[in-house]
């Protein structure tokens, strides 16, 4: 008997807002998260500072992917491959907290997303499912 | 013999290490979190163990780029902490265990785990939050520790039933070895969270407690939650309580609760903490 996916493509997509980092979308993001990693040197944050664009050129990222960082569009870079645990790298280095950086792609801004986040956080409720609507 | 005498959970939120490391442990925002803490720090003073197997991920710092391994065990003399982006945390060096660490690495391949074993790597706020939160700001970690770096970044991490079965397996392994020496096992990472897309902030409290009151006394029925499900319930980062199964599996049969602690949030994150000493 053929063996059946554990895990059905339909399932992984059925999360409201949110990408599972499969292998492909690694493989996707590679060459962005080695541009990611390396801002863990003091003397790549200080050269990516100086010159962002030149300093991308130097990986092998897709265009997208080096406008998305330009525009620190962390949704985006999502979009192209992205994970959060390699793009907080980026983050950090302009001294951005980890939650200012995720709440910009809640679509709150980061204020609106610091109090919801006081107050409980985001419910589940509606958010498990696309397709069953819980 | 070597012994599990104990186990501890906690979250690893980065956000903790900086408020320890910048002296604001004592903020409004702070204060209740590390209240929590209040009671290991106190215990830990008592029951220091002679090595720590610290169960935590690799959050893209030294693994997850050019090499992505499901089970890591950390194989080095001693451990620098990684540069995150905003330098290295002003903490102590981890030092290894390299005797035990043998031992269990290689009676883990014996029990048929496919382990990885890192011989240089820096060790990021996952393993290093979790030792500040215990420890406070020492000069030195009073202890060993063994870090053992599992994927849970890059989908398929390996299921809950697969860490229930490693936690046996150190179990069974350190029950092994020659000598004398007490053992934790710690379990790090989680509670919910979700840190991209528009469902960023999620938070489900009812899943976390209900994760906490089965932990102690009915932990296999944890070990059946799919990765699916951790991912709709607990976010897409929540799937770190894999971890805490590790060291629950690693107790033994059972376990005396000493200590419980649940509070939202710390920055994005729900924090869950828990102290468990080993009956068997």
């Amino acid at each position: 008997m053929p063996r059946t996916r554990l895990y059905s493509l339909d399932d992984l997509e059925d999360i409201p807002g949110t990408k599972v980092f499969t292998a492909r979308r690694a493989r996707q993001g590679y060459h962005l998260h080695k541009f990611c990693m390396s801002l863990m040197q003091a003397e790549n944050r200080d050269a990516f500072r100086a010159d962002e664009r030149a300093y991308l050129d130097r990986y092998r990222m897709t265009e997208e992917q080096k406008e998305a960082v330009l525009a620190r569009d962390l949704t985006r870079l999502i979009e192209l491959g992205g994970n959060m645990y390699f793009l907080v790298k980026i983050a950090s280095t302009d001294g951005w907290s980890a939650q200012k950086a995720v709440s910009s792609m809640s679509g709150m801004s980061a204020e609106e997303y610091a109090r919801m986040m006081a107050e409980g956080g985001r419910s589940p409720e509606g958010l498990r499912s696309i397709r069953e609507g819980r | 013999m070597a012994r599990i005498t104990a186990g501890i959970a906690t979250s690893h939120v980065p956000a903790i290490g900086a408020a320890i490391d910048n002296g604001r442990t004592g903020d409004e925002y702070w204060a209740p979190i590390f209240a929590g803490y209040d009671f290991v720090k106190d215990w830990i003073k008592d029951n220091t163990p002679d090595v720590v197997i610290l169960v935590y991920n690799d959050h893209a710092s030294a693994l997850m780029l050019d090499i992505v391994p499901t089970f890591a065990l950390g194989f080095a003399e001693e451990f620098l902490p990684a540069d995150e982006g905003w330098g290295r945390r002003p903490v102590p060096i981890v030092h290894n265990h390299p005797e035990l660490a043998a031992h269990i690495a290689e009676q883990l391949v014996i029990d048929e785990f496919d382990l990885t074993l890192i011989n240089e790597m820096d060790v990021d706020h996952g393993c290093t939050v979790p030792l500040s939160l215990v420890f406070g700001q020492p000069e030195e970690w009073p202890c060993k520790v063994i870090p053992l770096a599992v994927n849970v970044t890059q989908f398929p991490t390996p299921s809950g039933m697969r860490c229930w079965k490693l936690g046996e397996a150190i179990r069974n392994a350190v029950k092994t070895y020659p000598e004398d020496l007490t053992v934790q096992v710690w379990g790090t990472g989680g509670m919910s969270h979700q840190l991209q897309g528009t469902r960023a902030g999620l938070i489900n409290a009812e899943f976390d407690n209900a994760f906490l009151d089965q932990l102690a006394h009915e932990p296999e029925e944890l070990a059946h939650i799919t990765r699916i499900e951790y991912l709709r319930e607990a976010g897409s980062e929540g799937i770190e309580l894999i971890m805490w199964l590790i060291m629950r599996a690693a107790l033994g049969y059972g376990v005396e609760e000493l200590h419980r602690f649940y509070k939202v949030p710390a920055s994005n994150t729900a924090v869950g903490h828990v102290v468990y000493r080993a009956l068997s």
